[in-house]
């Protein structure tokens, strides 16, 4: 292949003009040429015989004439065993071993292989000469922690392909050469344990695409009794700043019942990734009994590491959740923040002199958004196995005002929405995801009726609370002012869930269901209180005992002593179930 | 033996465009003109066409002024002698030392390796327990301070500076009253914090260019102290400032501004200096206070927000005070469990309580009569604003929790807290 190198012409910030002579492709990556330092690139615009790029690096000192040399690909991911585990830049860069070669800092110019090269793999065939693939099958496993690393034939081969040799059962690289395959044509294709990926294009190799019905356990009560997530679903998380989005994204990280997390750290904060670095290798994944960090990728471009990849460092995610997909797992995609990226999309647009749209971002930003969000899925896999790719993102919205044009263009297309507020965040009530603006169109993992039950005394109790703003407690009747203390009391020992504390982070489907029979038995009972002192007291002293049992191992001794005394003030005041919650209970048995 | 140009092609707001060759992107350059030199740096190169902005600003620039490229980018001289010292925007003295010219180093470098990182761990004690107590600022912390014009902020900044606990301070001023320039300097020498202290500043009548610098300026020389193994606390004031010469600039450049006149890339010029905020694995640390102040109290306008979505929190200055609500450290948790094992649950109860003392004053000024609760709430809400938020108060940390329990005890029953058994049965005052 001929060298198609170019000029630099013009630079303005990260926009690069290039003048060409060859064939130059939309979104191929070239290099600029800069004091023995190349830096990547990718093509975003041409016109006549003037390429624009954007620089994935910092392009002080560039100067007019510098070369640029095309390299005939687009931004792809290498895919193959070794992912897990690692820590990438937005370009798939393993940040340790930029460490190794340029020490503290991110030094532009440098670049690393994504997967090691030296590791070897035990190579098990499970195809056999004359088999017929196509792409997407599988050839061979390897075993990658505790997971059965599947050896597919490349994403990119169009049409059937036989297998003319294979490699023996044994110990390879991920480059070594481990089957031939020919297409139909005959002609030859060494194939090794690895290939790349265009990251922009989403991966398809899979039977059919199904409903997401399975819901994703959290642990999270408010988000799995109330507002819950489908494995292969889709949901969006905004919020204003200090809200807890990231700190409710790193809890679904630890508890979340998946098989692979892939963290997309998208334009924020460096010591939110330091956090999972230094906590998920101590911690052990209950499923496997290995590390965390066993599940876990980590692809992270914080706010200060250049803009361009911080776009790429989406599409990079993504792919290597499709590809762990393949292989019949649950992926999670944790993406905070989509707002970064489309910011990024913003900066290129406006260097890029486009008209602009809404708050000055492209035209094209719904279309991006949704695209993105669709490359979630439930699918079923050619050999009949499922696998499912979950996508959550958090907005940030200018303002904490969801009216803007990023959190719009998500709701249109995400299956839940968990929306937080500044309210409850300023009162400390967290999780702070808004109980009356927040939806989901998942199967939640109690009773969807009781499940309504308790979202109708949220309501009611919110209706009362706005009404006894206006007219004052004493303007208020004993039965609404009990309802407005029964709707606190859920919050408070419900919704509310305190992330730091172990048990009470970790509340599972089984604990759910259990606790939640025993709030609407509560919470469903009629009391005779003297006055609203008397009921305000009555209640503060239920609502004790609540927290006292979330913060007790599940089914301990502790857990029946405190359960026996919660039934005990139930007597106390007096408790009579209602026809309706009584109907509830037993329709739950 | 770098090339003279003597032909400046246009000259707009405080960019120039001349032709050139062999010209690197970001160099700096110096101009020679009637008012003295001043240095410019390359902000656009279109062909042959090289767009500069000047430092000094383009007023009495003449077409046939002396440029001189100088062949490399903005750069800081850093050594020991720094400390004490006063810079301006272009690193020239401001006090009557020497110029300072060794070990230049430039500025605006690459971000830190996240692997190169260490959690952050430490607590900064500063003895206001509004920090200390209920958002404990960590070591390499980046914090800004949400404030309105008028606000004692530069006081509580000064304030930090003598008594929190840090190696190196490094204070940028940018667009500073000339006032508030004397007060820094004379509150910090008085207290004996100058020999430890560098400063880099703009004052509001110095050019807009320079105030865009002092960040870069601050945080280099920050991040070389840190990495000789020093705690290093950077105070900003005030960031809003430095975000309006970017927005003055980017207009006068005719860039499409996205949000009230605010270049498209604002959220990232403010993150590329807050995440300068690291703890290094095997060195010193750099910690970020910066003063926001919110034009209008507002706190959703593009300054204080995108702010916000960067840093770890955020402080409020309200009413000669910071506020509980809105204020948050979000490092808070890596110190908070070690320091005693009821300052978590504590803080929270009495931010909780505090929130119902708010909505029950609010019905108060409506005119309801109160109920029993509603008079406890409000003998609380009494107690905790003058006992605890003042910010006279000074107090260590340790004092602050039990001052806490026994303004608890004074209003409330156990039970009426919220907080887990457990430890109202250890702390509760006994009677």
């Amino acid at each position: 292949m001929t060298e198609n190198v170019g000029k630099v012409v013009s630079i303005n910030g990260n926009l690069v003009s290039v003048e060409f002579s060859g064939n130059v492709s939309m979104n191929e990556i070239c290099y600029v040429m800069v004091d023995k330092t190349q830096l990547k690139s990718e093509v975003i615009r041409i016109r006549g015989n003037v390429a624009q790029i954007q620089v994935y690096e910092m392009t002080g000192g560039i100067k007019h004439g510098d070369e640029v040399r095309f390299t005939g690909e687009m931004l792809s991911a290498q895919l193959g065993p070794g992912l897990l585990g690692q820590i990438y830049d937005g370009l798939q860069n393993p940040l340790p071993l930029l460490a190794e070669q340029a020490g503290w800092f991110l030094e532009r110019g440098i670049y690393a292989e994504s997967l090691d090269s030296e590791k070897k793999w035990e190579f098990t065939p499970t195809a056999k000469v004359g088999d017929t693939l196509r792409a997407g099958e599988y050839f061979a496993t390897v075993p990658e922690g505790p997971f059965t690393h599947k050896i597919f034939i490349p994403f990119n081969l169009l049409g059937k392909y036989t297998i003319k040799s294979i490699a023996e059962k044994g110990e390879y690289t991920v480059n070594e050469t481990v089957a031939v395959v020919t297409d139909e044509r005959g002609k030859e294709f060494p194939l090794s344990m690895s290939f790349k990926w265009p990251v922009k294009r989403a991966v398809s190799c899979y039977s059919e695409r199904l409903a997401p019905v399975e819901t994703m356990e959290t642990k999270v009560r408010l988000i799995d009794s109330f507002f819950p997530v489908a494995k292969g679903g889709t949901y969006c998380i905004p919020g204003p700043f200090g809200a807890g989005k990231t700190v409710l994204q790193h809890a679904t990280s630890k508890y979340a019942d998946v098989d692979i997390v892939i963290i997309a750290a998208c334009g924020e904060r460096a010591g939110e990734v330091v956090e999972t670095l230094t906590e998920f290798p101590e911690l052990i994944d209950p499923k496997t009994g290995g590390s965390l960090m066993e599940r876990t990728i980590i692809i992270c471009n914080t706010s200060s590491m250049p803009v361009a990849s911080r776009e790429a460092s989406v599409y990079t995610s993504v792919t290597l959740a499709e590809y762990y997909r393949q292989m019949g797992l649950n992926v999670l995609l944790l993406a905070d923040s989509t707002s970064r990226w489309a910011q990024a999309l913003r900066e290129m647009s406006g260097r890029l002199e486009e008209i602009p749209g809404e708050e000055a971002f492209p035209a094209y930003l719904e279309s991006y958004i949704a695209a993105f969000y669709e490359r979630a899925g439930y699918v079923r896999l050619p050999d009949g196995s499922h696998g499912s790719v979950t996508i959550g993102g958090t907005v940030s919205p200018a303002g904490g005002n969801f009216e803007e044009p990023v959190t719009q263009a998500t709701l249109k297309v995400v299956g839940a929405f968990h929306g937080l507020s500044r309210e409850r965040s300023d009162a400390r009530k967290y999780p702070a995801i808004d109980p009356l603006i927040s939806w989901s169109k998942y199967n939640c993992v109690i009773d969807s009726k009781k499940s309504e039950f308790c979202k109708s005394i949220l309501f009611e109790g919110d209706e009362i609370g706005s009404m006894m703003k206006v007219v004052g407690e004493e303007g208020t009747s004993i039965e609404d002012y009990i309802t407005y203390l029964k709707a606190d009391m859920l919050d408070a020992v419900y919704l509310q869930q305190n992330s730091f504390d172990l048990i009470e982070a970790n509340c599972g489907t089984a604990r759910q269901r259990y606790v939640i029979d025993k709030l609407v038995y509560v919470l469903g009972s009629n009391y005779s209180a003297k006055d609203k002192d008397d009921a305000h007291s009555f209640f503060n002293r239920m609502r004790q005992k609540f927290i006292d049992w979330n913060y007790t191992e599940f089914g301990s001794d502790e857990f029946k002593n405190i359960e026996a005394e919660i039934d005990a003030i139930h007597r106390e005041g007096n408790g009579e179930l209602t026809e309706k919650a009584r109907l509830l209970l037993k329709g739950g048995e | 033996m770098s090339k003279v140009y003597n032909r400046i092609e246009s000259i707009t707001g405080n960019v120039i465009t001349l032709k050139a060759t062999d010209v690197k992107y970001n160099e700096l350059a110096e101009i020679n003109t009637r008012f003295g030199k001043s240095l410019a740096q390359v902000i656009k190169i279109d062909g042959d066409v090289i767009s500069l902005q000047i430092f000094a600003g383009g007023k009495g620039v003449s077409t046939g002024d002396e440029v001189r490229f100088l062949g490399h980018e903005m750069q800081v001289s850093f050594s020991e002698d720094l400390l004490g010292r006063i810079f301006n925007g272009s690193g020239e003295p401001r006090d009557n030392g020497p110029a300072l010219t060794e070990n230049m180093t430039p500025i605006g470098g690459p971000s830190v390796n996240p692997t190169k990182r260490i959690l952050a761990n430490r607590m900064m004690r500063t003895n206001i327990p509004m920090i200390d107590m209920f958002n404990t600022l960590v070591v390499s912390q980046k914090l800004p301070i949400f404030s309105i014009s008028g606000e004692p902020y530069n006081e509580l900044l000064a304030r930090i500076a003598m008594q929190a606990e840090a190696d190196v301070i490094l204070l940028g001023g940018m667009g500073l009253k000339y006032d508030d320039f004397l007060y820094f300097k004379d509150t910090l020498s008085k207290g004996g914090a100058l020999s430890k202290t560098v400063m880099f500043i703009h004052t509001a009548s110095d050019p807009t260019v320079e105030c865009m610098m002092i960040p870069d300026m601050t945080l280099a020389v920050a991040e070389q102290f840190a990495l000789q193994n020093k705690d290093v606390l950077v105070l900003l004031t005030d960031m809003t400032n430095f975000a309006d010469a970017m927005k003055e600039i980017a207009i006068t450049q005719e860039q499409v501004p996205s949000n009230r006149g605010y270049p498209g890339d604002l959220y990232s010029q403010l993150a590329a200096r807050y995440e300068k905020a690291v703890d290094f694995d095997d060195s010193g640390s750099v910690t970020v206070l910066a003063v926001t102040t919110m034009p209008g109290d507002d706190v959703t306008h593009p300054v204080p927000d995108n702010t916000g979505y960067i840093t770890e929190g955020q402080y409020y200055l309200k009413g000669g005070r910071i506020e509980p609500f809105g204020s948050l450290s979000r490092l808070k948790q890596n110190v908070n469990s070690k320091t005693r094992k009821d300052h978590r649950a504590l803080m929270d109860a009495m931010i909780r309580i505090y929130s119902s003392y708010k909505e029950t004053l609010e019905k108060k000024n409506m005119g309801f009569s109160m109920s029993r609760w509603d008079e406890k709430l409000l003998k609380y809400g009494e107690l905790f604003e003058n006992k605890l938020m003042d910010l006279s108060v000074n107090l260590t940390l340790e004092q602050a929790l039990d001052l806490g329990w026994e303004i608890l005890a004074d209003c409330f029953e156990r039970d009426e807290t919220g907080i887990k058994s457990e430890l109202t049965d250890e702390f509760w005052p006994k009677q």
